[in-house]
């Protein structure tokens, strides 16, 4: 049997309240929150903490391949999904490719491993920004999910069995972005509506004949696109009960486009009972759908961090902090020195610290040190040290300080001397934190995250946040 | 082994100091130049007749080349001598050992440093390429961290504690107003300094030293030579340097209440000095109050103060002009200002002067019978510093 193993999200800790954007422009806008990457998210960022999730989900699997997708990455020629896989401390061996730019490749991606072979971490992530008071910008939301795609016997259990997929392709001008645009353009609303509805019943009606099922077999539809009127239209023409839609989030969480198929379908899986038919479209240049039954399997299974309780979890940011953050306001920074681009070969010595927080520990006194170090700050062993992961150790704030002083992209800095369980500290920068929240003796978890950017290299390290709730540290 | 010190074997025959300001209009090559012609009008002789140099500074400059070049020293060994805050301090005490071993007749250590030249406020360390890991806080930020842990250590109220370390700063503003070559010369009270706004932690700016542009030099010869240059030197007890391994930053042992790497080197200063007692025997201290919360942490470190006690001997006036041991009576890093290389000779200046009966009267300390004055000098943050302490006295032993 093939199909998904488990599935993880990261929606951002915070929140836009469209309802700002009208205050400030008179236009725009809307009902319910966005969801808004922080100013040290981006499209990798987010996807290794959703790929986190997926693999704590999944306990102890092997991965072959990690293929990642987004419409909005944040290098090209350089691969991004190495960075994750990086984060994820995968060996060497297990693969990493982005398949990105367009909107497509999230659903095709996945839509490609289920029908592969071997076990793939699928990862889907987007930022999805618009001009000041657009549609886009009130509608989008920032996220990420992953799926790990693979074979009952041997990666695991498989949660959701892949039963078959369609595809409907077509060359239609509705949306577009050149490279380095920050929107992106879309034909007249009513003519994508048109042209997406037979596509939507070409590629519903191969996937179901694949799946060798009917319409009334369906037991969850979840269906996406950014074109939301040929979805909430089209999709109402298929026969499938209004009560069978999977909640788009639209009201919370936005679209977060590449990814946004994905995280629905992570919503389904969260809630489904087994032997469930679930049916994944996302309308993009075409429709490609997937048809997925839930396994006895999906019962037990243990969720890391649920879609529900991140969104639950979120705070609010402001409509102004949101327009800095995405460089649409030139907000003036602390007159202190930008950091220096960190060194590439430093960096490359260093990757298992960097990218996966990775310290070590003395034999034989057990003293962690973070960073790893070759001599034992207890006792003075000299390269006797074993490496120890810490991305998964909570712990507890010490001492912090809030600099006002000091360069940021988002002043000022919340900084805290973290003590983490079962040993090791280390000095790091708080983040999805306000400065008057942060108390001595709160518990905080490590989040991979982009520190800065300079001179075009973005400057990815570890931070802590806190542990917002029991259902959200992965212990659900 | 051992740490056996050089006491009373180097003495200390002139030292002299540069105003510390922001000097728009002077370069590095002034600032040394100033700064050594000080220095051997302190102490009577010719460039000519100093066998040897080391020049401190941390950011403004490489190699000896930097000194040689201004003050056209020719044939001479000069070393720079770098070790972040301390580098003053370390600069006298590499001359003080080459004197001790013999090497040379007479020597001079200049520290100096031309920091208003960056476009930035406050001190910026120089960029080494790494791996982008490396906490970017500021100083002030790293010094904030003392407050909230000693409060909570001792049951102190925190807006209490804060009110003690602007005393700290009031007190060192009024020396610094009597103080003709300070960076700050206004008073400030600490009512006044409580009521500015936070910048980092629970520290505003007046809490943060002065950042200036300043050299000062002293010249150095065998204890046996000294009565052929002056009637009346310093000779030096203790030289003491100690440079941590970074553990606070590890170690969750560390609390941010001392300054260890500070409370080692007193621990070794005073034994090469044969100091049992220091909170009576020392006349008088000038310490790294780079920040308000180091000064109070230092008075329990160094031993002026039992631990706990330094909020309450603070509040006392125990540091003040007139108190039991007068700290900072130049008006410190806080009101003199703090030239980074500079900052460890200039303390030297000041201890020069008091002990000597030199400072000027409305700023001079009654020493007793007491003979001794130190200096701390220290680099880096809590947990992770190098920390000097120096001990200097009138009587030879």
């Amino acid at each position: 049997m093939r199909g998904i193993i488990a599935a993880g999200v990261h929606v951002p800790h915070h929140r836009l309240d469209r309802r700002e954007i009208a205050a400030l422009f008179g236009k725009g806008g809307g009902q319910g929150t966005r969801s808004v990457a922080s100013y040290d998210e981006d499209t990798t960022t987010m996807g290794a903490e959703a790929a986190r999730n997926a693999l704590h989900s999944a306990g102890d699997v092997a991965v072959d391949s990690l293929w990642f997708a987004t419409s909005t990455p944040v290098y090209l020629e350089k691969t991004n999904a190495t960075a994750i896989h990086a984060a994820l401390r995968l060996a060497p061996s297990v693969g990493a490719l982005d398949l990105g730019g367009a909107l497509r490749s999230g659903i095709g991606t996945l839509r490609t491993a289920l029908t592969g072979g071997g076990t793939t971490l699928v990862v889907s992530s987007d930022i999805r920004d618009g001009m000041a008071a657009s549609n886009d910008e009130a509608t989008g939301g920032d996220g990420a999910a992953a799926l790990l795609v693979g074979d009952d016997d041997a990666a695991g259990t498989v949660i959701a069995e892949y039963l078959g997929s369609g595809v409907a392709t077509d060359e239609i001008l509705e949306r577009w972005r050149i490279p380095g645009a920050t929107r992106s353009r879309v034909w007249e609303e009513r003519f994508g509506e048109v042209a997406y509805a037979p596509l939507l019943q070409l590629a519903f009606a191969a996937a179901l004949a694949d799946a060798g099922i009917s319409t009334d077999d369906v037991d969850h539809l979840a269906i996406t696109g950014m074109h939301s009127r040929a979805v909430t239209r089209n999709r109402a023409r298929l026969g499938v009960a209004p009560e069978k839609l999977v909640d788009d989030l639209a009201n919370t969480v936005g679209n977060t486009g590449t990814a946004h198929g994905a995280l629905m379908l992570a919503s389904a899986l969260e809630s489904a009972g087994p032997g469930e038919v679930i049916v994944l479209a996302v309308l993009a240049d075409g429709v490609e759908a997937v048809v997925l039954r839930t396994t006895e399997a999906v019962v037990d299974h243990h969720v890391s961090s649920p879609v529900s309780a991140q969104i639950a979890a979120g705070g609010s940011v402001s409509y102004g902090k949101y327009l800095s953050w995405r460089q649409m306001v030139a907000v003036e920074p602390p007159n202190r020195p930008a950091p220096n681009r960190p060194s590439a070969s430093a960096v490359h010595r260093r990757g298992a610290w960097k990218f996966g927080f990775v310290g070590s520990r003395d034999r034989s006194s057990r003293m962690v040190h973070l960073p790893p170090a070759r001599v034992s700050e207890k006792g003075g062993a000299l390269d006797d040290m074993e490496p120890i992961p810490m991305a998964d150790t909570e712990g507890t704030i010490a001492s912090f300080t809030v600099d006002k002083l000091v360069y940021s992209p988002s002043p000022p800095v919340v900084f805290a001397v973290v003590d983490f369980d079962g040993g090791g500290r280390a000095p790091l920068e708080l983040t999805d934190v306000a400065a008057d929240e942060v108390e001595v003796g709160a518990r905080v978890e490590p989040t991979f995250r982009c520190l800065y950017t300079s001179d075009e290299i973005h400057n990815y390290f570890w931070k802590v946040r806190p542990v917002r709730s029991a259902g959200t540290n992965g212990e659900s | 082994m051992g740490s056996h010190g050089i006491k009373d074997q180097v003495a200390i025959i002139g030292v002299g100091c540069t105003p510390f300001a922001e000097h728009w209009d002077k370069s590095l090559d002034d600032l040394i130049i100033d700064g050594a012609q000080a220095a051997y009008a302190s102490a009577g002789v010719a460039q000519g007749d100093i066998d040897a140099f080391w020049f401190g500074t941390s950011q403004s400059a490489a190699s000896g080349l930097a000194m040689g070049g201004p003050l056209k020293i020719q044939g001479k060994p000069i070393t720079r001598v770098e070790n972040y805050c301390a580098t003053g301090s370390e600069a006298m005490r590499q001359a003080a050992y080459a004197v001790a071993s013999g090497a040379y007749d007479l020597v001079m250590a200049l520290g100096a440093e031309k920091v208003k030249d960056g476009g930035y406020q406050g001190l910026n360390a120089f960029p080494i390429p790494t791996d982008g890991t490396q906490r970017t806080l500021t100083a002030a930020a790293m010094f904030s961290l003392i407050l909230p842990a000693y409060a909570a250590k001792y049951s102190i109220a925190e807006d209490d504690l804060r009110y003690a370390v602007a005393r700290i700063a009031e007190k060192n503003h009024y020396n610094g107003a009597r103080n003709p070559l300070a960076q700050f010369r206004r008073e400030m009270s600490a009512e006044q300094i409580c009521q500015l706004a936070a910048v980092a932690g629970r520290l505003s700016v007046f809490d943060c030293a002065g950042v200036a542009d300043g050299a000062a030099g002293a010249i150095l010869c065998r204890a046996s030579d000294a009565h052929k240059y002056c009637d009346d030197p310093l000779y030096i007890k203790a030289l003491s340097c100690v440079a941590g391994t970074g553990a606070g930053s590890l170690d969750p042992d560390y609390d941010y209440t001392t300054l260890n790497e500070s409370k080692w080197a007193a621990d070794d200063a005073y034994a090469q000095a044969g100091v049992t007692d220091p909170a009576s025997d020392i006349a008088m201290a000038e310490v790294h109050d780079c920040f308000t919360p180091t000064e109070l942490v230092l008075m329990e470190d160094l031993g002026f103060s039992a631990r706990g006690g330094a909020y309450r001997d603070v509040l006392d006036g125990a540091f003040a002009l007139d108190g039991r041991l007068p700290v900072n009576t130049d008006g410190g890093l806080k009101s003199f200002g703090h030239p980074v290389g500079a900052s460890g000779l200039r303390m030297l200046y000041e201890v020069w002067l008091q002990l000597r009966g030199a400072a000027p009267a409305d700023r001079s300390i009654r020493a007793g019978d007491r003979t001794l004055g130190l200096t701390h000098n220290l680099g880096g943050y809590p947990g992770e510093m190098v920390s000097f302490v120096g001990i200097y006295g009138t009587e030879p032993g």
